[in-house]
């Protein structure tokens, strides 16, 4: 791996979250992939060593850090399971829109709890009829009086009912189009609100996905994130910061494959031989590693944009999502073919890396909307 | 109430390989850590400071680089790290050892439990713990696999034994050597990191310990090492592939006069 | 002056001690081995590879022990639990006998219970020339102070040469603190003493690193020479009733049996399998058992030959059954006459708590597990189709 000059305390953070992964994700990751259950017992050794809060503000009980400091956590985690992993950044995506747009009273009261990882947060923007186009978002905020009275269904949402604190796109507006959402906190136990069936999925099957249900889900008004009408722009602002995680997260699940894949290929004898002795592996095993590593430098690069502060950071940090998320898919599929038959079979670990790769490609905006986003960037920059 | 632990930096004996040549015991290169039954020994003191208040000191004897695993202790949750190093405790055997132990605990001087790993992995001895006991003349409970309560001055504990396990109690201040089934080792966390990269570790020498210059290192030693090997290798085995129930037959058969 | 001290006129500057040293301190100035003193423990790796030219000297300035010359004598330490006398007792009076009859002296022992008078004349038996007892209600149950305080008593009224214990918990414990009272040496965990009947230094020697390497322990300058020494490594005494030796009841004042320590109650764990640390053979089972339950197939196989059964880390760690079976680093070490390890790929971690058995037997469906490298026979194979066998077969050939 190359030298990225890490800080002192982003080493801490790194070296910290490898133990856990080491210690308490590896021996457990086959067993939640095949139970998809929640992997609470993780999620308590990641609070206790305070890692829920490096990317959160001393003020409100973090550690200071940013996104940077999220995505060495996130890799680590994925390393050893990208299941466990997105449950402990998605609720950093549920943190954001508070972190980014919410009120000082708004971060006092939920951020503390998120920091400490006492509660899990997640993010609720999709809806069965609303994926990538967001401004086709049907669930409704009605205010009365002192309260928000919200409708709808949002769905395929990671840490749904694992999580204490949502975070909620609704239509204040629905004439205005994307300019009429507007962005709420909703507590887990709000009468009105509920939770659909989890859903069974092609990897990352530790976390929890499901659907949100709100049935006349009354709220109080301090619970709107910004002004009403904000909350389309709030979240792609979210997304700007949170792209990186994902890209993190990509890069940890072609690392922990990659290094399968090389442990394999000096076991494994044939002709007489390892197999890590011949060419033609050791030109994939080459490729492979060179390609992640250029996926972390460019998830590093853009993470550590936006931790500066870069005022316009989502063409970067969309390339860095788009960039790692192929490059998981494809070493993942690579380390599968380096372990062959074996490759296939659920009782060795290649085949895990390369369920959990794909979904990195879809969520948070696919891969294809990330090309958009920067397609479009291009052309404004050109046009300036 | 004041808890002092006491650790040893070991090798990692996963890394620890022997020189296929040579036969000797490789050790370059090979890490250092925590003797792992002192990891329980730590554990047990932080759990009692939570739960009675109080401070947990940790306390080795080594050389200087032995900071690194005070550090790590702190970063669990260990209040103030001590580290007793001099050239003088160069050679120490177990005698000294307990010795230049027992007298920093007492410049320490307030404590109520000192907790110590049932032995260390490298030697092995088990003795150095017993040993700070019978220095200081305070009451010991060996191999605590659970603490029952602490209650007036009073300590009850599990003790294992080889047919079970005894219900124990004595009066603090005492020693207490732990077992693995006592509790499960926390990891550290970022604060405690960051706690352990700024603590003050404090570094005693022999005067510091008013330590009698004929009891510590080489000369306060009475055994020494005449000699090391390595044992011979075993034999190389015979191994049977195949049918599962042929390979037993001809397992059994081999070991004819063994067991029947 | 004690320390190390390299002669540089001998020094060749072969490095074989900078290799041979375990903490780095040894580097080559100008052909000549230069030791710092800051890293150096005085181990004595570097004087031991410099054994043909004697470059390298550790000088020893030690204190010595006051009329050494007057110490006669080879003690046992007489273990009882529950007032029978441990069968690891037998084990070190065959020891002590063979020690004592080349160093023509007596052997002594010391029994400390409550009824326990009448075990005495067993030691006898078995080789003892003189047995102390204190028989003592106080003594019923093991305590560190008063058991230490009497034993310290009498080695210094009595002042043998040598001192052997059992390395169990109870001799671990109480020796440990009779050798800082006496301020003496202790050497523990031995597999093999020796003396040398003209300088009369007893050679303890005993493996460290779990067995990856062996020391060689000596205690030249004090007395008595203290030894703890594993269960089941020495040949136990055959008992011979028509044996004479002196059995002394002695009274001690009621100052020697003050104990700030008290037991409050005595549970023996039942379990179907004897203890894992005196059993002669021990089935050990892994991760690849799967489950608490499938352990099952283990004891049924241990009950057919009447061993215990054992486990590895790994099955300690997922609960599926007591840390008093675990076998390795963080568990027991063993040393039986059959050693059948299951299922158990062989890390590091377990082989130095089980290598030293007299016969292994592996069996494990990866013909590369490192187990097979320690392995007298081995079996390839699933355990679950092997083990289920090995019990039928072995039925049948015991009946």
């Amino acid at each position: 791996m190359l030298d990225y000059l890490l800080t002192e305390e982003q080493k801490m953070i790194r070296d910290l979250a490898r133990q856990i992964t080491d210690e308490k994700i590896r021996p457990v990751a086959a067993e939640y992939d095949k139970s998809h259950k929640f992997p609470w017992d993780v999620m308590k050794v990641m609070a206790k060593a305070d890692l829920f809060g490096v990317y959160i503000d001393e003020k409100y009980g973090g550690m200071g850090g940013g996104v940077f400091e999220l995505c060495l956590a996130t890799e680590e985690f994925s390393k050893g399971c990208a299941g466990i992993a997105i449950c402990y950044s998605a609720s950093a995506l549920g943190a954001y829109p508070i972190i980014l747009h919410g009120s000082e009273e708004q971060k006092m009261k939920y951020l503390p709890a998120i920091a400490k990882g006492e509660k899990l947060a997640a993010f609720g923007l999709t809806e069965p009829g609303a994926g990538s186009d967001a401004s086709a978002i049907a669930t409704t905020a009605e205010k009365k009086g002192d309260h928000y009275i919200l409708n709808g269904v949002k769905h395929f949402i990671t840490n749904g009912g694992d999580a204490e604190i949502y975070t909620i796109i609704a239509m204040t507006d629905k004439s205005k189009g994307a300019r009429g959402a507007s962005l709420f906190v909703v507590e887990k136990g709000t009468p009105g609100f509920s939770f659909g069936k989890k859903e069974e999925k092609l990897g990352i099957c530790a976390s929890s996905t499901r659907e949100l249900i709100f049935d006349n889900c009354k709220i109080p008004k301090e619970n709107l994130i910004g002004r009403e009408g904000t909350g389309f722009i709030a979240a792609m602002r979210t997304f700007d910061m949170s792209r990186p995680g994902i890209g993190a997260q990509a890069v940890g699940i072609a690392q922990g494959a990659l290094d399968e894949a090389v442990k394999y290929a000096k076991q494994r004898k044939q002709f007489g031989k390892s197999i890590s002795s011949f060419q033609g592996i050791q030109w994939m095993l080459a490729d492979m590693a060179t390609e992640t590593e250029a996926a972390r430098a460019l998830v590093y690069a853009s993470a550590r944009e936006v931790n500066a502060g870069v005022k316009d950071v989502g063409m970067h940090s969309a390339m860095a999502k788009l960039f790692a998320s192929d490059v998981a898919m494809k070493v993942t599929t690579d380390a599968v073919q380096v372990f062959g038959g074996y490759g296939y079979m659920k009782e060795y670990p290649a085949e895990k890396y390369m369920r959990d790769a794909k979904i990195t490609q879809i969520y948070e905006g696919t891969n294809q909307i990330q090309r958009n986003i920067i397609g479009m960037a291009l052309i404004k920059e050109s046009a300036k | 109430m004041n808890i002092i632990v006491c650790i040893k930096q070991v090798p990692d004996t996963a890394e620890v390989k022997i020189d296929p040549v040579t036969k000797n015991l490789v050790r370059e290169g090979v890490k250092s850590m925590i003797n792992p039954f002192d990891m329980y020994a730590i554990e047990e003191g932080i759990r009692l400071k939570e739960k009675f208040g109080g401070k947990v000191v940790v306390l080795t004897m080594g050389p200087p680089q032995a900071d690194a695993i005070l550090r790590e202790a702190v970063s669990l949750g260990c209040d103030e790290a001590v580290l007793v190093s001099d050239r003088a405790f160069a050679g120490s055997d177990t005698l000294a050892t307990s010795y230049t132990l027992s007298k920093a605990v007492e410049k320490i001087k307030e404590y109520d439990l000192v907790i110590c790993g049932k032995q260390a992995i490298d030697g092995d001895t088990a003795q150095v713990g017993p040993g700070i006991a019978a220095m200081l003349d305070i009451p010991q409970i060996t191999y605590v696999r659970k603490i029952e309560e602490i209650v007036d001055g009073n300590i009850t504990a599990e003790r294992v034994t080889e047919d079970g396990y005894e219900v124990v109690q004595t009066k603090l201040p005492c020693l207490l050597t732990v077992v693995k089934e006592i509790n499960h080792p926390r990891l550290p966390s970022l604060k405690g990191k960051m706690k352990a990269k700024s603590v003050v570790i404090q570094v005693w020498k022999a005067a510091d310990i008013g330590a009698e210059e004929s009891r510590i290192g080489l000369k306060g030693s009475p055994t020494w090492v005449l000699n090391v090997f390595t044992p011979s290798p075993r034999e190389k085995g015979k191994i049977f592939e195949g049918e599962a129930k042929e390979a037993v037959d001809k397992l059994v058969d081999s070991l004819k006069g063994l067991i029947y | 002056m004690s320390g190390i001290s390299v002669d540089k006129i001998k020094c060749i500057g072969c490095g074989l001690c900078v290799k041979a040293c375990p903490f780095g301190a040894i580097t080559l100035v100008d052909k000549k081995a230069v030791i710092d003193l800051d890293k150096c423990t005085l181990c004595g790796s570097c004087v031991e590879t410099c054994n043909k030219v004697h470059a390298i000297e550790i000088v020893r300035e030690s204190t010595q022990t006051p009329d050494i010359e007057k110490y006669k004598g080879v003690w046992v330490y007489a273990e009882q639990r529950k007032g029978v006398v441990q069968s690891v007792t037998y084990e070190l009076l065959g020891k002590a006998r063979e020690l004592a009859d080349k160093l023509n002296v007596e052997v002594g022992c010391v029994l400390l219970g409550s009824n326990v008078k009448d075990k005495a004349q067993e030691l006898v038996a078995r080789g003892a020339d003189i047995v102390y007892v204190v028989d003592d209600p106080k003594l019923e149950h093991f305590l560190d102070e008063p058991y230490a305080r009497i034993v310290s008593n009498l080695v210094r009224k009595h002042r043998p040469e040598i001192l052997l214990s059992p390395a169990t918990s109870i001799g671990r414990s109480v020796i440990s603190r009779v050798a800082v009272q006496l301020r003496v040496g202790l050497t523990a965990d031995c597999t093999a003493l020796d003396v040398d009947p003209n300088e009369r230094f007893l050679m303890q020697t005993r493996p460290a690193f779990g067995g990856n390497i062996m020391a060689t322990i000596l205690s030249k300058n004090h007395r008595p020479q203290l030894s703890t020494v594993r269960h089941k490594v020495m040949k136990e005494a055959v008992a011979d009733s028509s044996r004479q030796g002196r059995i002394e009841v002695l009274e001690f004042d009621r100052s020697f049996f003050a104990s700030r320590t008290k037991v409050l109650q005595v549970i023996n764990e039942v379990t179907s399998t004897v203890n894992i640390a005196e059993a002669n053979i021990i089935v050990s089972g892994g991760r690849a058992l799967g489950n608490s339950e499938n352990f099952k197939i283990l004891e049924d196989l241990a009950k057919v030959l009447n061993g215990a059964v054992g486990a590895s880390r790994a099955a300690i760690d997922e609960g599926w059954i007591p840390y008093s079976h675990q076998v390795g680093q963080t568990g027991k070490t063993v040393c039986p006459n059959i050693y059948i390890a299951c299922g158990i790929s062989g890390q590091i971690q377990h082989l130095v708590g089980m290598q030293s058995s007299d016969v292994i037997i592996a069996i494990n469906r990866d013909p590369s597990a490192p187990i097979f490298n320690v392995a007298s026979y081995g079996i390839v194979g699933d355990l679950f189709e092997v083990v289920p066998l090995l019990t039928k077969r072995f039925e049948e050939v015991l009946k």
